[in-house]
């Protein structure tokens, strides 16, 4: 799955640190979502969406989508 | 202000802690029995079934906070933890019937103790961790 977490958070001057911590989730992870190797649970694309005020359709693209 | 990842950081950090006082406790309580009967109280039976009734509830209490240590892992890390531990099962499952295999059709001369089954449980699990950690860097 595509996401826009790294653009996302560059605009708002955030560091993976910071990012981590305003979702709860280790550096680790959210490392892991930006290379596109791991998929985040709902819970915490709500988490994502919520932070950055967008549709979680706005940050995450659904790479199957026709 | 403390954040959500500050908080998060010091529940996981306890559990940690908590599940290796745990651990050693169970290993040294296990130990006690193992070397107590012989060294300590020469086999004397209620001495015997009282620590090993201790093991066993070091052994639960270390259970409970693995399962409390797993909680507090986040998503990723739960995940990471769920593909060792599946690794492990299997390894363990294959590994130890062949090696009791070889044990009981007298292709190796020892026997096949349950030592080297938790010393293979423990080196995969290790291993799986760290292969697991590498693929999510």
């Amino acid at each position: 799955m595509k996401n826009r977490l790294k653009v996302l958070r560059a605009e708002r001057d955030l560091t993976q640190a910071q990012l981590a911590s305003e979702t709860g989730v280790s550096r680790q992870t959210i490392n892991a979502i930006e290379k596109g190797k791991f998929d985040p649970s709902l819970p915490l694309a709500f988490r994502f969406a919520r932070l950055f005020d967008l549709t979680i359709e706005e940050i995450f693209e659904d790479e199957q989508e026709v | 202000m403390k954040t959500q990842n500050d908080s998060r950081c010091a529940e996981s950090r306890r559990s940690t802690v908590n599940l290796a006082i745990w651990t050693a406790a169970w290993v040294l309580s296990l130990a006690l029995v193992t070397f107590g009967a012989r060294c300590l109280w020469d086999f004397n039976m209620a001495l015997t079934i009282l620590f090993i009734l201790v093991n066993l509830a070091t052994g639960v209490g270390m259970l409970v906070y693995y399962v409390k240590y797993l909680r507090n892992l986040d998503e990723l890390q739960r995940k990471i933890s769920m593909e060792a531990m599946g690794v492990t099962l299997g390894v363990a499952v294959v590994g130890g019937l062949a090696f009791s295999t070889l044990d009981v059709t007298n292709v190796i001369s020892f026997d096949a103790e349950i030592s080297y089954l938790v010393i293979l449980i423990g080196i995969s699990y290790i291993f799986s961790i760290a292969v697991a950690n590498s693929r999510y860097k």
